[in-house]
């Protein structure tokens, strides 16, 4: 945990030392509180406990999750983010996809434009960071491949996610 | 005294065929079951078997005689007097109807039928009786296909019947795309498939190596629009429905889906997720004329063409949650016809233009519901866990459904409820199904 956001404190200062890139908006949910019951987010803010895996080589988590119907990144998604900058800089020929994911307390179609905007935020914010936009590409899976498959909030919130998967470049 | 076979319709397999247009009106008061919002009475009818023209064509005339009763029975409006309870049994289609036999037993309709084959072709005829008031109900019809379309054989009689004893338009032969689904939840296999109205003839289209959704089949039944991930990321796919080749409908440069058919079979609905945003886009099939309908920065899917063409209606977030909106076919500015607590979602437009049927989302709980077009008299007609994607029957009286199981060993099956709420039944299919699809009136 250290360690990745000790990265993330690099990549920022590099950001801001060396790129005159036009600053890029992401927005950030200003309010964390989920209103769903059982919300498996601390209310203070504090990282949910984030089912999924890690960037190869690394301890980095691929997943941040969201909340019901929002594309915006919650706050505690933000340090995984900015580790996966820096996994993203520290592998330069690595390229991303961004699969984004929605719950199933939604209809098919809908879920599709929902993990499409949670996959783009994703994308949008990492590129704010200095990743190149043509190593980060999007899809979305809408609710067609649940992470956690019980039928309460417990498994909806872990469902209700972006997740970075490496494609392509050497294999790390 | 018996009227003429007047009538001699052949049925193609599996695209032309002639239009089933029969009967004008009859001299009496028609014999009619009226279909209305309080419980109704199931009408009695009686089918003796269907005579066979020759031996070797009995069991055919079983068959065809079953899916009959089976069609009429499985609208709710209908009941069979069983055959244990005839009196009277028909060996001679053209001998005169004994009426008090099935006046005894308390049958209003009467359908006689025979039936013949030769070679590869198969022959039926009927005639309906209005058994109270002794006489004939239209006029007497002949359908001939070849043997492998003797369904459809039945169904057309099975339509002609409920035309005639309803006023409403036939529904039974008429075909289904959906997707079949196997496997585990987390990792499900999705097929494109079809099959008749009533689960029978099914026939996978994919192989399941790539994730389908959402087919949508065109009226004539010729045509299928889907969503695929061949390609990788989610793409509109256009393929012929007996199968073979499969194009992409349009490159829009982003993720597309949801897309719809215009009734006339000439134009495609669908949108296209571009980062944040979903809009919608409609193109002409052939000339590829891509026009881009909406823009917002919401998102705008599901959009379905009115039975005229002339307008869409489809399912927004603009206003904070997904509600239904109504817009010119050329796009222009949508006004909102959906007012209801909860979410709305995936609206089609009745063939009959009368109503909009949705996907309902309040209280935790998903339903079918139908409202008119400007918002008023919405009905919910189910509630489940997960009850999505209405699809109209030819005839805008029946909507075809999927619900879903919750949790690990969850999964979909189709149902198809009336327009009333009556009549909830399941679809026969032999696993998981979902995403209903239903075609126009085969012809």
């Amino acid at each position: 945990m250290t360690r990745r956001f000790a990265v993330a404190g690099l990549v920022a200062l590099t950001l801001a030392a060396g790129c005159a890139r036009a600053p890029v908006s992401v927005p950030v949910l200003p309010d964390p509180g989920y209103s769903g019951l059982g919300s498996a987010q601390d209310p203070l803010g504090a990282p949910a406990n984030v089912t999924g895996g890690t960037l190869p080589g690394s301890n980095v988590g691929d997943t941040v999750l969201f909340t019901v119907d929002e594309t915006s990144l919650r706050p505690d998604a933000i340090g995984t983010l900015d580790a996966q900058v820096g996994w993203l800089m520290q592998n330069p020929a690595q390229r991303v996809e961004i699969q984004g994911h929605a719950d199933e307390r939604g209809t098919r179609e809908y879920n599709l434009a929902l993990g499409s905007g949670r996959a783009s935020s994703v994308r949008n914010y990492l590129v704010s960071r200095g990743v190149p936009d043509d190593r980060v590409s999007i899809i979305t899976f809408g609710r067609e491949r649940p992470i956690a498959t019980c039928a309460d909030e417990s498994c909806w919130s872990q469902n209700r996610r972006a997740v970075t998967a490496a494609v392509g470049g050497p294999g790390v | 005294m018996v009227n003429r076979i007047r009538r001699n319709l052949v049925l193609g397999v599996p695209a032309a065929a002639l239009v089933a247009r029969a009967h004008a009106g009859a001299a009496q008061e028609p014999l009619r079951i009226e279909i209305t919002e309080g419980v109704i009475e199931p009408m009695p009818f009686a089918v003796p078997g269907f005579v066979p023209d020759s031996p070797d064509a009995a069991e055919m005339a079983g068959r065809i005689g079953q899916v009959v009763t089976d069609d009429l029975v499985g609208t709710g409006l209908f009941r069979e007097v069983p055959r244990a309870a005839h009196i009277g049994t028909v060996s001679n289609f053209e001998a005169p109807v004994e009426y008090a036999d099935w006046r005894a037993i308390n049958a209003q309709a009467l359908i006689t039928g025979a039936v013949g084959v030769s070679g590869d072709s198969v022959v039926v005829r009927f005639r309906l009786w209005d058994v109270f008031a002794q006489a004939p109900l239209g006029e007497g019809l002949q359908f001939e296909g070849p043997r492998e379309a003797w369904r459809r054989l039945a169904h057309k009689v099975a339509d002609a019947v409920y035309a005639r004893l309803t006023g409403e338009g036939a529904y039974f032969d008429s075909r289904i795309a959906y997707v079949a689904e196997s496997g585990p939840k987390q990792a499900r296999i999705k097929r494109l498939a079809v099959m008749d109205y009533d689960g029978a003839n099914s026939q996978m289209l994919t192989d399941g190596g790539s994730l389908v959704l959402a087919p949508r089949i065109s009226n004539s039944a010729r045509q299928i629009l889907f969503t695929s991930y061949q390609a990788g990321a989610p793409e509109v796919f256009l393929m012929a429905a007996e199968g073979g080749r499969t194009e992409v409908l349009e490159e829009v440069g982003g993720m597309t889906f949801a897309p719809r058919f215009s009734p006339d079979g000439t134009r495609a609905v669908f949108s296209a997720a571009e980062g944040g945003a979903t809009d919608i886009y409609v193109t002409e099939l052939g000339a590829r004329t891509l026009v881009r309908l909406t823009r917002s920065s919401a998102i705008d899917t599901a959009p379905c063409f009115s039975p005229e063409g002339d307008r869409i209606v489809f399912e927004s977030d603009r206003g904070g949650t997904q509600q239904l909106y109504v817009m010119d076919a050329g796009g222009g500015e949508p006004a909102r016809i959906s007012f209801g607590d909860g979410r709305y979602a995936t609206p089609v437009w009745s063939p009959r233009g009368d109503l909009v049927a949705f996907t309902k989302i309040v209280g935790g709980r998903f339903h079918i519901g139908v409202m008119r077009l400007d918002g008023s008299e919405e009905k919910l007609l189910t509630s489940s866990f997960l009850d999505e994607g209405p699809t109209w029957a030819p005839n805008g009286r029946v909507l075809m459904f999927f619900r879903e199981s919750p949790g690990e060993e969850g999964g979909p099956k189709l149902y198809t409820v009336d327009i009333t709420g009556r009549n909830l039944r399941m679809v026969p299919t032999e696993g998981f199904a979902s995403d209903p699809s239903w075609s126009g009136l085969l012809v």
